[in-house]
């Protein structure tokens, strides 16, 4: 059962990873897809990022009830799951749902209104030409966010402890700054880049393999968002057990 | 000239095309015509290589497209150009990048040469002046012309047409069709047209097929269609009243 629509999806990535006809026409695509995946996500993930931020160490902050335990502690763990789960993979989820659902409905309504097909009767790889430059788009941005993530989960952090008085200013910072390990933005940036291509793959073949009319767009488009999640989460899963 | 020799298509168990075999000749409006669900959209697609047949081949001036692999076609697919149902513009791109955009992909000119291009093409469909209006902006028939400016962009030796007509008013559809037919005879390409509207077969239809239940049931041009003694051709031609009104006045 599984394994039709997983072959069907490599045989899809297999044509998307062919040469392409013309590298300047792929080149300003990947461009405009930078702007609309990268730019066009940075409002909503520094929304979601700062509140992130603010919302684990106010709940840090009230599990720790010990005295025996240093309140940098909270500085600590902020930064910690800010960069190895909650940018990486709460960002990643936030993508799928706006850039995935976009992938899957641009590339959907392209099928059902045989756009795709005129592509095709031109002699262009189709899968190439919609499907790569937005896969590179998206590895090339996805991680960029997370990088802008990370830094306002922990500023959002520091804001939250420090005003609500649960930790004050340089608590937070020695916490924040004591003990760090660059392997775990190597992790992250890793988890990054599997995930920016699960968004784009997956919404890309729901997408590419729409037939019918405007429901059934929806029904890709939803679908994409459903299984892109869940393999991000899966993939989470095997990184975090593969390198931590 | 394309030769189409035995193609056999299923989905399923839907048997869609039954052994279809025959020439569309170049300079000349070739039509596939028959009911809704004849076939005939299935054959145009296994023509141009979106449906692959079960069996049988396509020979464009001896070429076997059927039997090439995917870089291969390239070629012939370089000089197809077609004009879809829906028109299949680009929504995201202007009329001008839409006509535009085979010569970026495929040709080496400069942006000058390509925009001479894009305008001689939008002027031979009467579209001048329209380079900057997006799909959404124009009406159905402007929608098809801009396909068939398209189409033609990269000076095509092939030319296929899916439901030219479809959605348009009567005076619309018989511009459309001048048009297609004077591309026709002034590019000497071959043009396949596949519909189901009377006045295209009876206007530019220099050689028909018609389609039945998947089956090429005859064939032959306008002129010898009042003449046919096939009872399901005469029932799909003459099946409204106008049409046969006209078929006694023959």
């Amino acid at each position: 059962m599984i394994f039709y629509p997983l072959g069907k999806y490599i045989l899809l990535l297999k044509a998307a990873f062919r040469r392409p006809e013309k590298w300047n026409i792929y080149r300003k695509e990947i461009f405009k897809e930078m702007v609309s995946i990268g730019v066009g996500s940075v409002w909503i993930i520094s929304i979601i990022s700062v509140f992130l931020g603010m919302v684990t160490t106010v709940q840090t902050a009230y599990q720790l009830v010990s005295d025996f335990i240093p309140k940098s502690i909270i500085g600590m763990i902020v930064r910690d799951s800010s960069i190895l789960e909650l940018s990486p993979t709460i960002s990643a989820i936030v993508l799928a749902g706006k850039v995935g659902s976009s992938v899957a409905s641009q590339i959907g309504t392209m099928r059902v209104t045989e756009q795709i097909d005129a592509l095709e009767i031109m002699g262009i790889n189709s899968p190439g030409y919609l499907i790569l430059p937005k896969m590179i788009a998206a590895i090339i941005t996805i991680p960029l966010l997370v990088i802008i993530s990370i830094g306002l989960s922990i500023w959002g952090g520091y804001i939250a402890g420090t005003l609500s008085g649960a930790v004050t200013q340089n608590e937070f910072i020695l916490g924040a700054t004591d003990g760090f390990r660059g392997f775990t933005i190597t992790v992250s940036m890793v988890k990054a880049v599997i995930f920016a291509f699960i968004i784009t793959s997956v919404s890309a073949y729901q997408g590419f393999y729409t037939s019918g009319g405007a429901l059934e767009v929806g029904i890709s488009s939803t679908r994409a968002v459903v299984v892109s999640c869940i393999m991000i989460l899966f993939a989470d899963y095997v990184v975090a057990q593969l390198l931590l | 000239m394309i030769e189409i020799k035995n193609i056999h298509k299923t989905f399923g168990e839907n048997y869609v095309l039954k052994g279809i075999s025959s020439e569309f000749k170049e300079g000349m409006n070739n039509l596939i015509i028959g009911g809704s669900g004849s076939g005939k959209t299935t054959l145009l697609k296994c023509m141009v290589g979106l449906h692959e047949p079960d069996e049988g081949s396509v020979i464009y001036d001896g070429r076997d497209f059927t039997r090439m692999n995917f870089e291969e076609r390239i070629e012939i697919r370089k000089e197809i150009g077609m004009l879809f149902q829906s028109s299949a513009l680009f929504d995201s791109m202007t009329v001008e990048e839409n006509v535009m955009f085979p010569l970026n992909m495929f040709t080496n000119q400069k942006r000058k040469e390509k925009l001479d291009r894009v305008n001689f093409c939008l002027e031979r469909v009467n579209l001048t002046g329209k380079n900057k209006l997006f799909p959404a902006e124009l009406s159905g028939g402007m929608k098809k012309r801009v396909g068939i400016a398209r189409a033609i962009s990269m000076q095509p030796r092939y030319l296929f047409v899916d439901e030219p007509n479809s959605g348009l008013d009567p005076k619309t559809s018989i511009v459309i069709d001048e048009l297609i037919n004077e591309i026709t005879e002034e590019y000497k390409i071959t043009t396949v047209v596949v519909t189901h509207d009377m006045n295209s077969v009876m206007g530019i239809g220099d050689n028909i097929i018609f389609l039945y239940n998947g089956k090429k049931e005859w064939e032959g041009s306008n002129k010898d269609i009042a003449r046919s003694e096939s009872k399901e051709l005469n029932d799909f031609v003459f099946a409204s009243r106008f049409m046969q009104a006209a078929k006694e006045k023959l």
